[in-house]
């Protein structure tokens, strides 16, 4: 473990013949055993990232080393220090999930009993016993990014990159996702890169999050960090019945400069921050203002994203064209 | 962690490329069916052509005999070819190349799958037209020979659907080139020898057509016996395709993978 | 009667404007013509064959078949577009829109026969570049009518096909047969030189009297007239009443 450097990346730069830069220069550091989320909306430049620093794309410009390999002049031994799940599940229908990780661990090298055990062990890990010997075809989009982890796990890799992993699952396939990822970085201490749209998903599972937007990396810290730094949570307040909406206005004016709320409501940022939800509540009851519902928001990741982009994430990416594969190929 | 052999990794993935093929019973009927269905079709539908004047042989159903053997590499190449750019498409490529394998491996695997199909159908083939009436005149021995000749030819046209794979990534650019690949077959001497064939451009075009001396190679052994100048002209042309499309097709491999 | 031909007018306009801003509307003649080239061109030897009697030559010989193929597959292919039209759906609005459903299927066999037009011609022009000897004068009528109705036929057993499966499938399930019946017939030679199986089977597929009578129109030369267009006309017949059914098993399937 002498070499397990994480990943170090300096000014890296992607462009495709034809658009803008998908990658514009970005410096980042990922600890050994670290679980580094990289947020950011559809065509943000993730998957771009990923594929450079798993050695399947080369970068136009700037350097990265990952396992302490440099990813454009040392691409074999990057591999052998990696594992990947990209993002489309890319599986042969045909085959069934046993053949595949059998498949995997050859080409790693692996003697016939050693696939034979570590292929056992990691449907096990991964949940997929019962549907080993079935055809991938029959496979739901959860069993399918389960194997796809198991694949990326075959040869024991420091180094995990996660490609939104859980685009398009249901809640329940996602979750089991998220633990199995937390229990590699905790149990196993593999670093792990992963991206993702979710906010939720980089909330629960990154120790830190880098939000990268158009290419540039536009913020990066823990969650909690990344939160503080907007820092106050907000309180939203509904009148109510007979109560004008003025009344409340000018109680929770006092509190903080007033921000959108749901149709009726009034909504105002703590400058105090949440402490200063006693105060709010002890001056409605001392005006008599009534209010049918009181609620105290944390500021979330897409605040963050908000502060930063000026737009918010969901459906930031939605008029951008997406992460070009195509002209990435041709 | 050492990478395998050469060997392994061209087995693991020859494996996978002949098993994925033997569970679509659609393809394997849809190979075998076709150029069997052509073949007769066309047999009985030119068999009066034996009675022009200095046609090589009295019977046509031997001489059509070349014809779904080279139909039948074609559409062997054309599915070897587009399951490689779906592999591309669809990542399963950029997994393997993730792995210590060697990207040549990747192509013996592929290759390999087009021999076994290749086999598979000229024995079939050969079977079949044996119980149909086809007289092989250079005997078992012939036969051995013809169904290497066919495999040789299997290897060359899977090397092009293989550049084509690589070079365009795209499953619908390999299928598309199909009727290219059609089309060349019968502007060749499949239908008539060329010393029949009467407009002189079609002449021309089948004299310059190297599949005219695969099909005239694999022909001979069926309706002449053992004519040297057409095998050495039959190998000669089919050991050439295959050498320049596969090395073609590791060339391109090299430039995609880093 | 009213609504039958409105929604035949609005159903083929579509189509036909569908054919011409899209410049894949001769794709049709693609294998037709590559059939006449490699026949035309490679076989004409084939014409010296003791009893190939066949006054205007080899390659109109061929010509005739190429030209029967074009607008075959012409009706083919306007099979495959309603098999399309009813996978993404615009065929379900049109079957809650149209007053009267029949006219759906006149409106799309309208359609075929401007776009068959399109085809048969271009393999006409390409013919005569390659030099057929027309002798048949009046007789060419006769031959364009054999073709009119062929198109028709083979339109209304892909609209069948079609209107049965409703998905993008049904593509093999229309060419198929049209490929099997074109090439079960005297393709190379006339009927009296075929042998063997394939003799029963020419002698029995009912192109086959067709394709004879419109190689004699070209030749001018007609023969057995009477039977071929009472052949092709009871085709059209009964493969309307399979286009009706399997517009029926549509509407029942909503």
């Amino acid at each position: 473990m002498g070499r397990d450097r994480g990943i170090e990346v300096e000014n890296l730069v992607r462009e495709f013949r034809k658009g803008p830069r998908a990658v514009d220069g970005i410096d980042l550091r990922v600890q050994p055993g670290e679980v580094y989320g990289f947020l950011g909306p559809n065509g943000a430049g993730k998957s771009t990232t990923v594929l450079m620093l798993t050695t399947l794309l080369p970068p136009t410009s700037g350097t990265a080393r990952v396992a302490g390999y440099d990813i454009v002049s040392e691409g074999p031994q990057v591999r052998a220090s990696i594992g990947a799940a990209l993002q489309e599940a890319a599986l042969d229908p045909f085959l069934t999930g046993r053949e595949h990780l059998n498949l995997q661990a050859a080409l790693h090298g692996l003697s016939r009993k050693e696939r034979k055990r570590r292929g056992d062990e990691l449907l096990e890990r991964v949940g997929l016993e019962d549907a080993a010997d079935r055809r991938v075809r029959g496979y739901s989009g959860g069993m399918k990014r389960r194997l796809d982890l198991a694949l990326a796990l075959v040869h024991a890799p420091r180094i995990l990159f996660l490609d939104e992993p859980t685009t398009g699952l249901d809640p329940q396939s996602r979750s089991a996702l998220w633990s199995e990822v937390s229990r590699l970085a905790r149990e196993d201490g593999v670093t792990v890169f992963l991206t993702t749209q979710y906010l939720e998903e980089a909330d629960v599972l990154a120790d830190r999050v880098g939000i990268i937007d158009r290419g540039k990396i536009v913020a990066e810290d823990t969650p909690e960090a990344l939160k503080e730094e907007i820092g106050r949570p907000s309180v939203e307040a509904t009148p109510a019945e007979g109560v004008g909406r003025d009344a409340v206005v000018r109680v929770l004016g006092q509190f903080g400069e007033e921000i959108p709320a749901q149709p009726g409501a009034v909504a105002v940022r703590l400058s105090g921050g949440a402490a200063g939800l006693a105060d709010v509540v002890r001056a409605l009851d001392r005006e008599g203002v009534r209010v049918a519902n009181l609620r105290l928001d944390e500021p979330s990741l897409d605040d963050v994203f908000l502060e930063k982009t000026g737009r918010s994430l969901e459906g930031a990416g939605e008029h951008e064209e997406g992460e070009d594969m195509e002209t990435a190929q041709a | 962690m050492s990478g395998s052999s050469f060997l392994t990794q061209v087995w693991a993935l020859a494996r996978r490329s002949i098993v994925r093929t033997m569970r679509q019973p659609a393809v394997i009927v849809s190979a075998l069916l076709f150029p069997m269905m052509f073949f007769s079709i066309n047999a009985s539908g030119l068999d009066a052509a034996s009675r022009i004047p200095g046609f090589p042989t009295d019977s046509y159903l031997d001489f059509a005999f070349a014809f779904p053997l080279v139909q039948a590499s074609l559409f062997g190449a054309i599915t070897a070819g587009s399951d490689l750019a779906r592999d591309i498409e669809s990542g399963f490529f950029d997994r393997l190349s993730l792995t210590p394998m060697r990207p040549v491996a990747l192509l013996g695997g592929m290759l390999a799958g087009v021999v076994a199909l290749g086999l598979l159908q000229g024995v079939v083939f050969l079977a079949v037209g044996l119980l149909m009436g086809v007289n092989v005149s250079s005997g078992i021995p012939g036969m051995f020979v013809l169904v290497v000749l066919t495999v040789l030819v299997a290897l060359g046209f899977g090397g092009i659907g293989a550049i084509l794979a690589i070079r365009t990534g795209s499953v619908e650019a390999v299928e598309s080139a199909f009727p290219l690949f059609f089309v060349s077959i019968f502007l060749s001497s499949i239908n008539l020898p060329r010393n029949l064939i009467e407009a002189d451009w079609f002449r021309f075009v089948a004299t310059i057509n190297p599949i005219s001396y695969l099909v005239e190679g694999i022909r001979s052994l069926v309706i002449t016996g053992w004519d040297a100048q057409a095998l050495f002209l039959g190998f000669g042309c089919a050991i050439a395709i295959m050498v320049l499309a596969i090395g073609g097709a590791a060339a391109s491999l090299r430039t995609r993978v880093a | 009667m009213g609504g039958f031909f409105q929604v035949a007018w609005a159903v083929a306009g579509r189509q036909i404007y569908k054919y011409f801003t899209n410049p894949a509307f001769l794709a049709p003649a693609l294998f037709p013509l590559f059939f006449f080239v490699a026949f035309a061109g490679g076989l004409t030897r084939v014409g010296d064959v003791p009893g190939f009697d066949y006054a205007a030559g080899y390659i109109a010989f061929q010509y005739v078949w190429a030209l029967l193929q074009a607008v075959s597959m012409g009706g083919a292919f306007t099979g495959f577009s309603i098999a399309g039209d009813f996978e993404n759906g615009f065929a379900r609005r049109l079957m809650l829109a149209a007053s009267n459903r029949y006219g759906i299927i006149l409106g799309y066999t309208i359609a075929s026969l401007v776009r068959a037009t399109m085809t048969g011609a271009l393999v006409t022009v390409i013919a005569l570049v390659t030099g057929i000897p027309i002798s048949g004068g009046f007789d060419l009528f006769g031959l364009i009518g054999l073709a009119v109705l062929v198109n028709i036929a083979a339109t209304l057993f892909g609209a069948g096909v079609a209107m049965l499966l409703r998905t993008q499938q049904a593509g093999p399930l229309i060419r198929t047969p049209i490929f099997l019946v074109l090439f079960l017939a005297p393709v190379f030679v006339p009927l009296n030189l075929l042998t063997g199986w394939i003799e029963t089977v020419a002698r029995l597929n009912p192109f086959t009297p067709i394709l004879t009578a419109a190689r004699g129109f070209l030749a001018g030369d007609p023969t057995d007239v009477a039977t071929a267009f009472a052949i092709s006309a009871a085709l059209v017949v009964a493969l309307a009443l399979w286009a009706v059914y399997g517009l029926r098993r549509a509407e029942k399937a909503g």
